[in-house]
């Protein structure tokens, strides 16, 4: 009768009875939820936004990043920016708009005015200000760090934080593995984006977003539509997918999923769902992943999909297609999230219908998938009012194997995720 | 407008289609509802902040042809679609229909639509927006080419997903 912990600890690792338990009270709490955004949210790099969606000097895309206020946007040099989009004299947005091109950032309370790099342009009855007054220290503040990795760029509000690509670590092989889908290297942001709440947990959508051991039951109306499509779902005997695959530790709390595909991939493995036309094509799309890549790169960029989770709250789905998502927790329990398309920029107009059609089979409040994301990490939530009497989630699935052993339909990788999250919670307790 | 073709149907011959189509909808009668569609019916709703956006180049939150609609409504229809089970309650008020042109052999028509959806355990949801039609006359009947449910909301937000017909 000693399965479960004792205590009220957060996270509950026992080795020698192969156990890994989450206290639940991590999930709604107010008190976890508010030291979470200083030890996690304002030390680790999070995500702003892509190169692509800001081609543009003065393009500029306005966005909550780790709860603040932010303009993610190309300057006059073209240089990419991250300001925090609150006028230095009285707090305003500087800019209210979604998205845009901007010469100016102007204030419309008082009628300050900045450059897009962030410099103060004007001050309307400038001469009433003291001796002190000094424009060039009162443009709008830019984020303490903002660093790039293959255009994806990510801020920091701890200025001495390591260096974005040591963050990354063992990330970066898995996004290079996305990005070698184009021929040049580079890829965007499709147009068009996915913005929606969850009444659950941020924490959860972590997990949720690797865990493959609730594939089968949570998303059995997709498996199905795939059947129907023509597609083999059936796993074999003892297997609980239709292919066996891992989950990665990557460092610093990254993890990722590695699963040899069965499920098409518009680069560049083809199923029935794309129809017959598309076969010719989906074949000269995999001979210039050869061409470029060697046979054992392209069948590694083809043949797995890989669900990457770059702590802590970025996910890169590079599945039925690519997904790029964040969430932030606006409570205990509830979260917002924002999700993109990601493709080529040399794809053809066939080729990228095709993308946005694969994405939706799978992907997004509409997809076949999702909302059933959504409606689990829900339910989980409303059980969690229970949680002195129910405390433990339990994560123990693969303990009694070595940590390179775990399969994607294990919990070690997801274990990844809560032994970061416990180690920056307790050095800031 | 071509007006041979428009004239061929009445502002209320287009009413009694979208109200029944609305009390299928509501009372998720999904396979009678397919039959209003014609073979190759399409469904989409655009994404929140690109409303006026062309499936084949933007994300959209739905995009489906007719093989996905019927395998959609396929999901909706078993129990393990989980975002619909318990089946969420919806009633949905349709108004300003009007018949707006015409393109090829389809007719074109716009309403605006407030959805009430109401579901066990969840937050009282509020679906607000307009349907834009293409409607093609076949073997008499007035049937549905495409519809389009194009959301006010700037995003989903508090919709969160959009798991039912809209």
């Amino acid at each position: 009768m000693n399965y479960q912990p004792a205590g009220s600890d957060f996270v509950v690792e026992n080795a020698a009875q192969q156990t890994f338990f989450v206290n639940r009270e991590v999930f709604v709490s107010e008190d976890v939820f508010e030291r979470e955004k200083r030890a996690i949210f304002d030390r680790c790099w999070v995500y702003v936004g892509h190169a692509s969606e800001i081609k543009n000097p003065g393009d500029f895309k306005t966005r909550p990043v780790a709860g603040r206020p932010i303009i993610f946007c190309r300057d006059g040099e073209g240089r990419v920016r991250a300001l925090i989009n609150c006028c230095r004299h009285r707090g305003a947005l500087v800019c209210r708009e979604r998205e845009g091109n901007a010469r100016q950032f102007y204030c419309m309370y008082h009628g300050w005015t900045y450059h897009p790099d962030g410099r103060l342009k004007s001050v309307p009855g400038a001469d009433a200000y003291g001796v002190a007054f000094d424009k060039d220290e009162m443009g709008l503040v830019a984020v303490p760090r903002l660093e790039a990795y293959r255009d994806f760029y990510f801020a920091n509000f701890d200025r001495d934080a390591i260096a974005l690509e040591r963050y990354l670590g063992g990330a970066r092989e898995y996004i290079d593995l996305v990005i070698d889908q184009s021929p040049s290297g580079k890829m965007q942001i499709i147009s068009g984006t996915q913005e929606y709440d969850i009444r659950a947990n941020w924490k959860l959508l972590v997990e949720n977003s690797v865990d493959d051991y609730h594939l089968i039951t949570t998303h059995s109306t997709w498996l199905n539509y795939m059947r129907n499509s023509g597609v083999n779902v059936t796993p074999p005997k003892g297997e609980l997918l239709p292919t066996r695959g891992f989950g990665r530790d990557l460092g610093n709390g990254h993890l990722t999923t590695d699963n040899p595909n069965y499920r098409g991939r518009p680069v560049a493995r083809w199923i029935s769902v794309y129809g017959e036309d598309a076969k010719a094509d989906i074949d000269a799309l995999r001979n210039e992943l050869v061409q470029r890549l060697g046979s054992a790169r392209a069948a590694r960029v083809a043949d797995t999909n890989r669900n990457l989770a770059i702590f802590p709250n970025l996910v890169i789905n590079d599945g039925s297609s690519v997904t790029v998502r964040h969430f932030y927790p606006i409570a205990p329990d509830r979260m917002h999230v924002t999700a993109w398309a990601l493709g080529p920029v040399e794809e053809t107009e066939a080729q990228r219908a095709r993308r946005l059609h694969a994405f939706l089979t799978f992907y997004g409040p509409g997809g076949f998938a999702t909302p059933d994301d959504v409606a689990a990490l829900e339910a989980a939530q409303l059980g969690f009012a229970a949680w002195r009497e129910v405390r433990w989630s339990d994560l123990s699935r693969g303990m009694a194997k070595a940590r390179d052993q775990q399969l994607a339909t294990d919990e070690g990788h997801l274990r990844v995720f809560w032994r970061k999250w416990n180690e920056l919670m307790e050095a800031r307790a | 407008m071509n007006e041979m073709l428009a004239s061929t149907v009445t502002r209320a011959e287009v009413e009694d289609l979208f109200y029944h189509e609305a009390d299928l909808l509501d009372s998720w009668r999904l396979d009678e509802w397919l039959t209003l569609l014609t073979d190759d019916a399409s469904y989409y709703v655009p994404p929140n902040d690109k409303p006026d956006a062309d499936a084949r180049f933007a994300l959209f939150t739905i995009a489906d042809d007719i093989v996905r609609l019927r395998e959609r409504v396929i999901r909706l229809k078993d129990p393990n679609c989980h975002a619909e089970y318990p089946l969420s309650r919806t009633r949905r008020l349709i108004g300003n229909v009007r018949i707006t042109g015409v393109d090829g052999d389809a007719i074109l028509a716009s309403a605006n639509f407030i959805i009430h959806r109401y579901r066990h355990n969840d937050l009282q949801r509020v679906f607000v927006g307009q349907y834009r039609y293409k409607l093609k006359r076949q073997g008499g009947r007035l049937k549905i080419a495409e519809r389009r449910a194009i959301l006010d909301a700037e995003e989903l937000g508090l919709l969160g997903s959009v798991s039912f017909i809209v």
